[in-house]
Order: C-alpha cells, then structure tokens, then sequence
C-alpha cells in the first residue's frame, strides 16, 4: 500500500510499556492511515492505547517504560520513527501539533498566555519576538478570546477559555496534521458545544486534517469523515463515519453503539457487552475480542482476524461478522 | 391529589459556604418531592449545587435554611440520635470509585464496615453471609473478598460502593455520579444493575449526573438545575421532547447525537456559568439567555407549576421571544 497521496500512514505499529508486572501491549500491529484535510476519528474505551498511538506519532513515548518496538510512522511519506530528535522537536508544534485531555496540562500558571502563544511561533518561525506576539493575539481572536485579555494568566480563564488557548497553540504554527486527545472531555456540555462549535469554524479557514481521540460517538458523528475503532491495542474496524454509523461491521463496535442510551427511544435494559478489558500484559490469543465476543466460534481464539475491505473504504477485522458486502443488501 | 404524602418533600433548602469573597450560594431555595419507588434525575453543568444538594437533603451537610422531610418528618430537625436510625434508611453512592474507597480495606472488609458501625449483626457468620449476599447481589465475584480497590477496575470499584450503601437496606438512594468516571460499556453494566435492584427492591433514587442521555435512560421525573436552582422540573419524556425553559433548550440542543446525519440546532450559549457568590437579584440566566427582558433582571423567577407536571422558573416560558438588539 504505497499510496503517496496519504498524510498519515502508520504500518503495524507496536509500542509496549515494559513495568514490574509484564509488558503492556499498549498498541499491537497498528495500521491506520488518513489523506490531507480528513478528519479521523480514533475512538475506544480507558486503556485501548489511543493516547498511546498519538505520542508515538508524536516521538512522545516515555522511554523507559515505553519503547516504540515495530513498524513505521510515515508522515508525507518519511518514517518519523527515523528521525532525530532534534528533527522531531521542529516537527512537533510545527507540522504536527497536538491538544491533551487537561488544558491546564499544557498551559504554564505563570506565565500570560500571549507569551505562551508567541514562544511556540517563535521556535518554528523566523520572526521577531514583537512579530510573534501579533500573532499570538491573532490566534487569540480567532479562537474567540479578546485581545484586551491577551496579558492574562491561565487562571484567570475558565475552562473553556483555557481550551481555546490551547487550540490557539495548537494552531498558531498552521500545523499540516492536528492530534487532539480528548480535548473536550473535561468541559460541561454547553461549553463543549462552543469549542466543537470552534473547531468546525477553524476547519472551514485552515486546512489542517485532524486526528480526533475521543470515547464520544456523538462528537464522531459532528466532526469526523472517518472513523477507526480501537480495542485492545489494535484497530478492528476502520470506515468512512456513514458507514460505520449505519452499518457497523465488528461486533465491538456494535456493542459499544448497544451501551449508549439511546435520547430517541426508551429501552428498559441495556444490551452490554459482558466482561471487561483484557489485562494488556496478557492478551487473549487470536481475535482479542473472543472471551466478550457473543458471536464468537472456535476458531477466533486461535487466528488472527485480518482487515479486510466489507465494502470500499470500510475495513473490518472478523471473518464471522464482518463479511465483505455483508450489509450491501439494505 | 395525592392521598399519602409523597416519600420525600424538599421545601426550600438553602445551603451557603462562607468564602473569602462573600456567601456562595451553592443551593438556593429549591423545593421538590420524590415519591416512593420513582427516580428523580438531577442534571446541571458542573458547580451548579447538584452534589451539594443531594448531600444538604440527607443532612451529610447541614443546610442553611429549609426542610428535607422524609415519611413527613423533617430530618433536618432530627436529634443525633434519631438521626443515626435514619442513615440506615437514607444513604448515597459517590461519584469517584477511585477516591472514595479506603484503600487498606479489602473488599469484604469495605462492605462490612457500614455493618459492623450500625452493630447490624453480632455474629461474624451472619455478617459474613450477608456480606456473599452484597456481593452477589451487585454482581461481585466471590473470589475477590479478600482484594483490595487497588486491584479493581473502576466497574468493580463502584460495585463496592453500591454494596456498601445497599447493606444497611435502605430505602433511599442518592447516586451521585455513578457512572460518570466510567467507560460506555462498564457505565451500560452498572446502569442496568441499579435498574435491576430498583425492580427488586423498590428502592427510590436521586441520580445525579451532567450526562443527559443517561439521566434520560434511568429518570423518571428530572430536576434541571442552574447556578444552585432548579430551573425546570418535568417528567423525562416532555422535558426531553419540548423543554420550556431557555437553558434547557441549550442543554439539550448542546448534545452531540451519536447518529450519523442528526445535527440539529444548536443554541450555542455566550460566556460562562457566572460567579455563584453574591448572585445579583433577578434570572440567574439573565447573563446568557436569548430571551431575556428587562424585568428578567429585577425579578427572581420562581419555579411555578406552567402545566399539570410541568414546572418552570422563567417569567415567559411559552411565551418567549427573542431579546431585543439579538
Ligand atoms: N465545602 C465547600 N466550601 C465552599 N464552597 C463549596 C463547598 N462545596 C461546594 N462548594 C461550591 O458550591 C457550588 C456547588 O458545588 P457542587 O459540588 O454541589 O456542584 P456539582 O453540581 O455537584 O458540580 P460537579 O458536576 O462538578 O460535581 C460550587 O460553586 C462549589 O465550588
Ligand atoms: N507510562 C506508562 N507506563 C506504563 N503503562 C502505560 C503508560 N501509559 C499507558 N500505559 C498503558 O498502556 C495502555 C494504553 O494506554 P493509553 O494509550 O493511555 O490508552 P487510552 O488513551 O486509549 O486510554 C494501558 O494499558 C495503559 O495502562
Ligand atoms: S473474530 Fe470472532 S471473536 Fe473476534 S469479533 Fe469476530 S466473531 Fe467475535
Ligand atoms: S426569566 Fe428571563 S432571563 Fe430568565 S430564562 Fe426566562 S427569559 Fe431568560
Ligand atoms: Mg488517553
Ligand atoms: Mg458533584
């Protein structure tokens, strides 16, 4: 699959978190890819190995315990795993940036955030400092935060506010490639209705493609052109977002679509999906999914289950549910 | 209307916290009732006075004002005494299964502490049995009686909470976040087993929680609650298909819809939940609503029945037209 045309095209990507108790298969033969200017969603519960994935791209894993084992990150077609880390370091905030989960995380208490701003313009371009202060207000107003407030501390800002400083961060050095983990999930709803509400705008004025870790299907639905699904390390179904949303192939997926409560109906009992997790230093053989699997036959515990293309674009790993044109019927 | 009183009567409880800048006004005059059997979902932005309330009216805090009257006797007046019988009846489940266990307490050791401090049983092998009964009953493996939370996910974690707070058999239940801190599949396990035991044993619930499709999904009648207020109180189905008050029309319309191709109006609202300390006269929500007017700013709203069922705290719900210069 040498496809020059892709952003973003990671190859069987493993990462393990070497620690007393064993080791953590914390991403296990990733494979993921996405075009310029698409939206990804990266979907999958506590533990998958979302966050994970995004340090690796972004030659974040700690080390130790962490260690990139196997494969190749290839960003506009070079191996990010190759690079220096000083190469990485002009990458990182550059080319590609990334939002964490916690904006108070990545924000410094003690210094305004215009400054904040200005020195992440100031280690990727060849500005003056007075340049890049004008541009970090710049970012300011276009994340919606007024310049009079440009010389005020992160405390001083509330949650959402904080968020959008981040964003302008984020944004500030017209990343090719923006990761944002979870980047509403510590915000109240009408809150988070106003950063989505921000980033659909910015989508619309700069190019950038975006890589959307989150657990909330609902902000797939809003945001995302495609979707990959994560469990255990590995991605089981991969499609474009009306694909996976109408038809899901892997009976993950179609349990964890079972767990929502769904707001348009009333139903009395939620069908779960049994058990837990597996332990990631010991994962179960074959498809990882068999011991929660009710569509489960002999065979899932002992093979593997390639990726295999259901319908065009639409990827999914399980030979038993997950039959090429399956659904085509509908 | 009703021939008995309903279970629990809430009449204008107040609860404050004294801060540096003045009164916090964490709970502000709100008053509602809970009849037995039935769940009543109290939802909010976070700060918004649902945890302090849900512990105000089982007196884990002292209120500043009101009554919290249970079988039609207010608690909050109760001596030390009668009050330690009534904990038995009355008991609530924290949001963090992380933080809220202690951490050097194995898990029968955990259950069987509400037991042992209420002298429930004198026998160890009564209290032994009734601690496998817990465990059964919320769906914990016996082999893990002698684990410690540590070892536990949170699923596991909050079972032991739920364990603990149903060993006295009580009759009440605050539910303070159950599900919050945990992933979609676990929160859907725990979810259908408080449902469950809710089938089996009658029990009543406050459910506390920002995560409006899940209220939904447990609630019988729902509290939505706005800077220590409740703003509107209606049964689930006619809040959700036509709320009447202008924030829970955002609330609402803030979701995102795990469906492909739903996107509705969203009413994006302006600024943030302003500063509870002090809170000016007039509508809470005067600083963000689309439909505030001018008397919106002098007068409190209070929270009147609009409709049999149906209670609002808004001078024009039903009758809303967008502010002027909007
Ligand atoms: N012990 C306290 N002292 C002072 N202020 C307090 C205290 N406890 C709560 N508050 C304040 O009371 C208000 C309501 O808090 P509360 O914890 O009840 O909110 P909540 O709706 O449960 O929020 P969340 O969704 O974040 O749990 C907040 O402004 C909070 O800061
Ligand atoms: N620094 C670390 N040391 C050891 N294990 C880790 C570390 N970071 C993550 N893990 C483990 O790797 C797995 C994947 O974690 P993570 O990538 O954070 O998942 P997600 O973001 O999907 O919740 C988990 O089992 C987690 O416990
Ligand atoms: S491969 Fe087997 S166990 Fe895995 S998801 Fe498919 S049916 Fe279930
Ligand atoms: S009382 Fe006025 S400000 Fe308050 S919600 Fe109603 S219209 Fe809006
Ligand atoms: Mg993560
Ligand atoms: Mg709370």
């Amino acid at each position: 699959m040498e496809d020059k045309k892709l952003l973003l095209d990671i190859q069987d990507l493993s990462i393990h978190y070497v620690v007393e108790s064993g080791t953590v298969h914390a991403v296990e033969h990733l494979n993921l890819s996405l075009a310029p200017g698409e939206n990804l969603g990266f979907v999958g519960e506590t533990g998958a190995g979302k966050t994970t994935t995004a340090l690796g791209i972004m030659g974040l894993v700690p080390n130790p315990p962490g260690k990139v084992v196997n494969g190749k990150i290839l960003f506009e077609g070079e191996d990010l795993l190759k690079k220096t880390e000083e190469q990485m370091r002009s990458i990182r905030g550059g080319k590609i940036a990334m939002i964490f989960q916690d904006p108070m995380t990545s924000l410094n208490p003690v210094i305004t955030v215009d400054k904040q701003i200005a020195e992440m313009v100031l280690l990727h371009n060849n500005v003056t400092e007075q340049q890049a202060l004008e541009r970090a207000e710049e970012m300011l107003e276009l994340v919606g935060i007024k310049r009079e407030r440009a010389r005020d501390f992160p405390h001083q800002f509330s949650g959402g506010m904080k968020q959008r400083v981040v964003i302008a961060i984020a944004l500030a050095c017209n990343p090719t490639l923006l990761i944002a983990d979870e980047p509403t999930t510590a915000l109240d709803v009408t809150i988070q209705a106003q950063v989505l509400e921000l980033m659909h705008e910015l989508r619309r004025k700069i190019n950038t493609s975006l890589i959307m870790i989150t657990h909330d299907l609902g902000i797939v639905a809003e945001m995302c052109d495609k979707v990959a699904i994560m469990y255990a390390g590995k991605v089981v179904e991969y499609a474009p977002t009306e694909a996976l949303f109408n038809h899901p192939g892997h009976p993950y997926t179609e349990g964890l679509f079972n767990s929502i409560p769904d707001l348009d109906s009333d139903e009395e009992e939620l069908k779960v999906i049994q058990g837990l997790m597996p332990d990631p230093t010991n994962l179960p053989s074959g498809c990882t999914f068999h011991p929660r699997c009710p569509y489960a036959v002999e065979a899932c515990s002992k093979d593997v289950p390639p990726m295999v293309e259901i319908e065009p674009g639409h990827f999914v790993a399980c030979p038993v549910r997950g039959k090429p044109y399956l659904h085509l019927g509908k | 209307m009703e021939q008995t009183h309903p279970m629990v009567e809430v009449t204008n409880l107040k609860k404050y916290f004294k801060t540096k800048r003045g009164m916090l006004h964490a709970v502000d005059d709100v008053s509602f009732t809970i009849r037995k059997g039935e769940t009543l979902g109290l939802v909010g932005e976070s700060g918004c006075g649902k945890s302090t309330l849900g512990r105000v009216m089982i007196r884990l805090l002292e209120a500043t004002g009101g009554e919290a009257k249970f079988w039609g006797e207010d608690i909050l007046r109760y001596s030390a005494g009668k009050m330690k019988d009534m904990r038995r009846k009355v008991q609530i489940v924290f949001q963090d299964p992380y933080s809220s266990l202690n951490p050097r307490l194995s898990v029968s050791e955990l259950i069987a502490e509400p037991l042992l401090v209420n002298r429930v049983y004198s026998s160890a092998a009564e209290r032994n049995r009734k601690i496998a009964e817990l465990m059964d009953t919320v769906g914990l493996a016996r082999r893990l009686m002698n684990a410690y939370p540590h070892e536990l996910d949170g699923g596991r974690r909050q079972r032991i909470g739920i364990a603990r707070s149903l060993a006295l058999s009580p009759e009440f239940i605050v539910l303070d976040e159950p599900v919050s801190a945990l992933d979609v599949c676990i929160q859907a396990q725990i979810l259908n087993l408080l449902n469950s035991l809710q089938k089996q044993f009658g029990y009543t619930y406050v459910f506390i929680s920002h995560n409006l499709s899940v209220v939904k999904h447990v609630s019988d009648r729902i509290a939505v609650m706005y800077l220590g207020k409740i703003v509107e109180l209606s049964d689930y189905k006619s809040l959700f298909v036509e709320p009447l008050h202008p924030y829970t029309q955002a609330l609402l319309s803030a979701i995102p819809l795990p469906k492909f191709g739903k996107k509705r109006d969203r009413i994006i609202l302006e600024g943030d939940v302003p500063s509870p300390i002090e809170p000016p006269e007039g509508c809470r929500f005067q600083g963000r609503c689309p439909y505030r007017q001018d008397v919106c700013k002098e007068k409190t709203p209070e929270l009147r029945e609009l409709e049999p069922g149906r209670f609002v705290a808004c001078h024009f719900a039903r009758t809303l037209v967008p502010a002027s210069g909007k």
